[in-house]
């Protein structure tokens, strides 16, 4: 017995049909930490490569979504809680990009790599985590472009202390749309419906969430259901700490952390399940 | 010596047809139907879960590899090969059974997994390098070596996208061939590359295998590279394995269980033809010194038919055409004349020892009148394959592809 016991655990590596679903493995995820930021590097070369304006691309396209936006509510005079129209859209627009972007990708996780998965082991993780790491590297670019504006517009605006929050804003943007994003990759598997579903479906989240009007403008008999999207005060917050104008309360942030964490776990736990036989459906 | 690899009952079914339903809906209806216990609304009455709508790609299969063991994997094509080896690189799950391994396992199920054509070569030696498991250190201590066997020295900064192919599979094997894992799963990569670089490739796995005492599991249809290489292979037939064992011994029985051999055949009359005046009715290879019906480049065997003449002195040629199984001729004989009588006869043609090469050939067998009018041609009336034997000599030598292999007289002095 004891004899066994010993031999069993020699094993460096065992292939059985599943994995117990609540097997994180993070270990192994850490020792694959160099192939993460590889992956970081080739999205992030690749993407402009043979393009004339190169990485200026990560301006403009936020730079122009910001034009229509603006010129869209000055025509219907949405009110923006006395913040400059520009400034309220780009704030939004380059927070929800970040969100969006994180989500649409990771999304496509299996249909995507289903070549590079059918033919080499390594983590499945490693691919929505380096997206989410390479959206994030966009994102800080894309936060460049804030600068001329908030210098432009100092006068008008009121940074706060929360400021100092901001990166757990993005933790929790990146926990949601990664943690929605390997849950839709996952059931993609089977329904393909669903990798359509997703572009419309984002566009709709962010008429849904106060990217391009402020939570203020949402009337108070709204306002509850308004508050239930998780995502509203995660964009509020970050307005507040920018520019001193948001609409949040504590209560809303637990809410959105508990929905991201819960999110982020189921997710995680059913690109457990399918990854190791969805070669075999895809 | 310790085990590395156990295999133990590992199978693996595959559901055939659509998988699920497509749509949300009906899923959901099923499994609602699953979970009150009804009776799945969406099976037809005679269709259900039995045996054709799967297909078992491996049935418990077992087997051990110990440790600086080449494995061969034999089998034909639709055999499992594939599907093991995907198990053991866990590409994806066994359906029953398990596989415990001890140490790192790589795979080159196929070279160059990952390249991305944008970044240079470079780029792509880290990537791919990473791609295998390879940490970002080891691969920068390897990459001269890398780039070295490669030979795309030049090229190392250019695009990927701009190579040639030939350039890109070089630089794709080096990156794998570099990797350092206790268990290194080969599949047919050696079709890659001209002959030169096969040879090196070949050497780098004899390396592997000899100095450093690494595991390797080797799946090709070449059954000369798995002589040379392996020490002992499994044989799988229709997903079993159907043995295991030292590999000469493995080869000779696959090549036995190989059915598309026909070594014997009865030919039926063909009704369409004219009245016949005389026709082939069998034929079939035959030797004295060979064993398991295993003809090697050593052996000499005899081509015998059977003919049936319908006319009394009908003088009678027969010429017989030899063919790789691609098509390409490589020599014709033709019987001297003879005057068959009415009735049966047979014959033969005897092709000697170390005239063909290693290879599948087929053989046309015409029955002619007067060494002119052709009376009956049968075309491919028998598949036959020779097997290498390998005296003295590096393997790969130079013989991939050259059909015949005669022994030369040769004469040396100063």
């Amino acid at each position: 017995m004891v004899q066994a016991e010993i031999n069993k655990n020699e094993w460096t590596q065992v292939i059985e049909p599943t994995e117990g679903i609540f097997n994180f493995n993070l270990r192994e995820l850490w020792r694959y930490r160099d192939l993460i930021l590889l992956f970081v590097r080739r999205d992030f070369i690749s993407v402009y490569k043979q393009t004339i304006l190169g990485p200026l691309w990560h301006f403009l396209q936020p730079l122009f979504a910001t034009a229509v936006y603006t010129i869209f509510i000055s025509i219907v005079k949405v009110p923006t809680d006395e913040i400059p129209r520009i400034l309220f859209i780009l704030t939004g627009v380059v927070l929800w990009n970040y969100f969006s972007s994180c989500l649409t990708k990771t999304s496509n996780t299996f249909i995507g790599n289903a070549h590079i998965f059918g033919k080499v082991y390594f983590p499945r993780l490693v691919i929505p985590i380096s997206v989410i790491v390479s959206n994030l590297m966009s994102f800080f670019i894309q936060c460049l472009l804030l600068i001329p504006f908030l210098i432009y517009y100092h006068n008008n605006i009121h940074p706060t202390i929360y400021l100092l929050a901001i990166p757990f804003v993005i933790l929790l943007l990146a926990m949601m749309g990664l943690g929605l994003g390997i849950l839709v990759s996952s059931l993609t598997i089977k329904y393909r419906d669903l990798s359509y579903l997703i572009a419309f479906g984002v566009q709709l989240m962010m008429y849904a969430t106060p990217v391009i009007y402020p939570l203020s403008l949402i009337p108070a008999r709204f306002k509850s259901i308004a508050m239930l999207n998780p995502l509203s005060p995660v964009v509020e917050m970050f307005r507040y700490a920018l520019l001193g104008r948001g609409t949040f309360s504590l209560e809303a942030i637990l809410y959105s952390s508990t929905f991201a964490i819960v999110l982020l776990v189921i997710g995680i736990l059913m690109f457990r399940r399918v990854e190791n036989s969805f070669m075999d459906t895809i | 010596m310790s085990t590395v690899i156990k295999v133990e009952n590992v199978s693996k079914v595959y559901q055939l047809g659509k998988v699920g339903t497509g749509t949300l809906a009906s899923d959901i209806q099923r499994t609602f139907a699953r979970i009150t216990g009804k009776e799945d609304p969406l099976l037809r009455v005679n269709e259900s879960y039995d045996e054709k709508a799967i297909h078992v790609a491996l049935r418990d299969v077992s087997f051990e590899v110990k440790q600086g063991e080449v494995l061969g994997v034999i089998g034909k094509n639709g055999a499992g090969k594939s599907t093991l080896l995907k198990i053991l690189s866990r590409v994806t799950a066994p359906s029953t059974g398990s596989v415990k391994m001890k140490g790192r396992i790589a795979s080159l199920l196929e070279v160059g997994t990952g390249f991305h054509p944008e970044l240079s070569g470079r780029e792509n030696i880290f990537l791919n390098g990473a791609i295998l498991g390879m940490s970002r250190d080891e691969v920068r201590r390897k990459f001269d070596e890398i780039v070295d066997f490669s030979g795309v020295a030049k090229f190392i900064d250019t695009p990927v996208k701009r190579y040639s192919s030939g350039m890109y599979v070089r630089l794709a094997f080096a990156v794998a061939a570099h990797l350092e894992p206790e268990i290194l799963i080969v599949d047919e990569v050696l079709a890659v590359g001209d002959s030169d670089f096969q040879k090196k490739c070949m050497g780098k796995m004899q390396d592997v295998s000899d100095k450093d005492g690494r595991t390797i599991l080797f799946v090709s249809h070449n059954m000369a590279a798995l002589s040379s290489l392996c020490h002992r292979a499994i044989l799988l037939v229709n997903g079993n394995l159907d043995a295991q064992g030292p590999i000469g011994e493995m080869v000779k029985k696959y090549v036995h269980v190989n059915a598309d051999n026909v070594l014997y055949r009865e030919i039926e009359p063909e009704k369409t033809q004219d009245p016949q005046r005389a026709r082939l009715t069998k034929a079939w290879i035959e030797s004295t010194d060979i064993e398991d019906k295993i003809i090697t480049i050593n052996n000499s065997f005899e081509v015998k038919f059977e003919a049936e003449c319908f006319e009394d002195d009908l003088p009678l040629n027969f010429s017989m055409t030899v063919r790789s199984v691609l098509g390409q001729a490589i020599f014709n004989s033709t019987s001297d004349l003879y005057v068959a009588k009415k009735g049966k006869f047979s014959g033969s043609c005897k092709i000697p020892e170390n005239l063909l090469n290693y290879g599948k050939f087929t053989i046309n067998i015409l029955l002619a009148k007067d060494k002119s009018t052709p009376l009956h041609l049968v075309r491919e009336v028998l598949t036959f394959e020779i097997q290498d034997v390998r005296e003295n000599e590096t393997w790969f030598g130079d013989t991939s592809h050259q059909l015949i292999k005669p022994k030369l007289a040769w004469d040396i002095s100063a």
